[in-house]
């Protein structure tokens, strides 16, 4: 039987569209956010292609937070319960956080537990399960967990958060000390600033402007210069 | 009677100019603009998120919700009275049976996806532009979709058969009028709305659902150019 060709429709680090047809053939092979229909390749997402030698996978560019195992997540208490607290994640899934994996404290039977963690404090916490009916369960028992004290909030996309951080990092660190304050970024999209209120406000400012140049390459020195300019400005006016 | 020539001297096969956006709602999670001819909607997804009241939940799957609603200027004619009322609730329940074969929620049990369309301006293909807006605004909200949906309306005035009728060819009054809202995805092919006003041979059907196939591939296009520019034009 003579080999038929496999074509490839798309390059690498296009933008494909739900539907959009990347590649004809055997020769490839469907991954996540696209799948195959006969001898077609077709995308089931909105994102960027990555041709990976044979496989073909879409990073998506939206869409809300799915929660995953072991991803630390910023979240808001939005009830208390008899055995602990339901946790807004900011996506479609509230989580719980057990007593037991909230502190290693003795708590008394009946206590009130609204002493502990009151409704509309923002947790640092890690998920440590979640089930087929996506059934979340979180924990503060690790380094790095805790009650948020008071600062702001914002909500980035979820897609860019990797972004934000950077490379072990360095975006967010840059950050933090150019502008003196402290950062939280949790993977479901949920950032926690702490600092003067004009610093505070260059912070936000900077987090939202790399969401929105998510794509640019070479990013990390372009914020650089930003944040230089911004706060040569802001020493001037200082002086004035 | 011959029915020989179009409003604003359009083909008989040629749809009415379209404009896409994608992205126009920033509060959405998704968002679309569709405007064709003198027809403008705009859809707004939200979700997936928490569904209540709890008993509409689905353990098994996401739902899916559409809303369909004219605003009250929107019409031809008369003020429009606002609310839902039985022509709304009828589309908004049709556009949601047109989309949900080519969606995926499997993973969001529990939870809903909403979507809302309104429409500013009105000139008949109406429920076709929201399904137009709706596929993009669901795409732009990171919805798994197996494929791209367009909807176009065909249909015969008097002798001719013609695509995207305006409301001028729906109200034609010197031959009988056909109108046939089609919706369809861009891979399969398949057909997930097709409703009739008037009535139509089967020959004359045929002949409309393959010029519909046609209509639906360039509106595909355009659907798919609007998303690519949101997420290509800065880069």
């Amino acid at each position: 039987m003579a080999e038929e060709k496999s074509s490839l429709y798309i390059k690498d680090k296009d933008v494909v569209v739900p539907g959009e047809i990347l590649a004809i053939g055997l020769d490839y092979l469907p991954g996540f956010g696209t799948y195959r229909l006969e001898n077609k390749i077709i995308a089931s997402r909105l994102g960027l292609i990555n041709v990976d030698g044979r496989a073909l996978k879409i990073t998506p560019l939206s869409g809300k937070y799915l929660p995953k195992r072991n991803d630390v997540i910023i979240c808001k208490v939005i009830d208390i319960t008899l055995n602990g607290w339901r946790l807004d994640t900011n996506s479609a899934f509230p989580a719980m956080l057990s007593l037991k994996d909230a502190t290693s404290e003795y708590i008394e039977r009946g206590a009130d537990l609204s002493k502990i963690y009151n409704i509309g404090e923002y947790l640092m916490v890690k998920i440590v399960a979640v089930t087929s009916q996506m059934l979340v369960d979180v924990s503060l028992k690790g380094p790095g967990l805790k009650k948020l004290p008071p600062g702001r909030i914002i909500k980035v996309n979820p897609m860019k958060v990797p972004r934000i951080i950077g490379k072990q990092g360095s975006m967010v660190s840059m950050v933090k000390k150019v502008t003196g304050c402290r950062i939280l970024v949790g993977q479901n999209g949920v950032v926690w600033i702490q600092g003067d209120t004009i610093n505070e406000n260059l912070a936000i400012e900077t987090i939202k402007k790399i969401e929105q140049e998510a794509h640019v390459p070479g990013l990390t020195e372009k914020i650089e210069i930003f944040l230089k300019k911004r706060m040569e400005k802001k020493e001037k006016s200082d002086e004035k | 009677m011959t029915y020989d020539k179009r409003p604003e001297g359009r083909k008989f096969d040629e749809l009415r100019p379209i404009v896409a956006k994608a992205g126009v709602i920033p509060n959405a999670e998704g968002s679309a603009y569709f405007k064709i001819g003198k027809t403008v909607a705009y859809a707004a997804v939200y979700g997936p998120r928490e569904l209540h009241p709890k008993f509409l939940q689905n353990p098994e799957k996401g739902v899916l919700r559409c809303l369909y609603n004219m605003m009250p200027f929107a019409g031809m004619g008369d003020r429009v009275r606002p609310g839902p009322n039985r022509r709304a609730k009828e589309i908004s329940l049709v556009t949601e049976k047109a989309i949900l074969p080519f969606i995926n929620l499997d993973r969001y049990p529990n939870a809903v996806v909403d979507v809302f369309i309104e429409l500013t301006q009105t000139d008949a293909g109406s429920r076709c532009a929201g399904i137009c807006a709706a596929a993009i605004a669901l795409a732009d909200a990171g919805i798994e979709m197996r494929e791209m949906i367009s909807a176009v309306a065909v249909g015969k005035v008097a002798d001719k058969i013609v695509v995207d009728l305006d409301y001028s060819e729906e109200i034609y009054e010197d031959g009988h009028v056909a109108d046939i809202p089609i919706a369809m995805g861009n891979v399969s092919q398949q057909i997930t709305l097709l409703q009739a006003d008037g009535y139509i041979t089967r020959e004359d059907l045929k002949k409309c659902l393959e010029i519909a196939k046609k209509a639906c591939a360039q509106i595909n296009e355009i659907q798919k150019k609007a998303l690519k520019q949101k997420y290509e034009g800065s880069k």
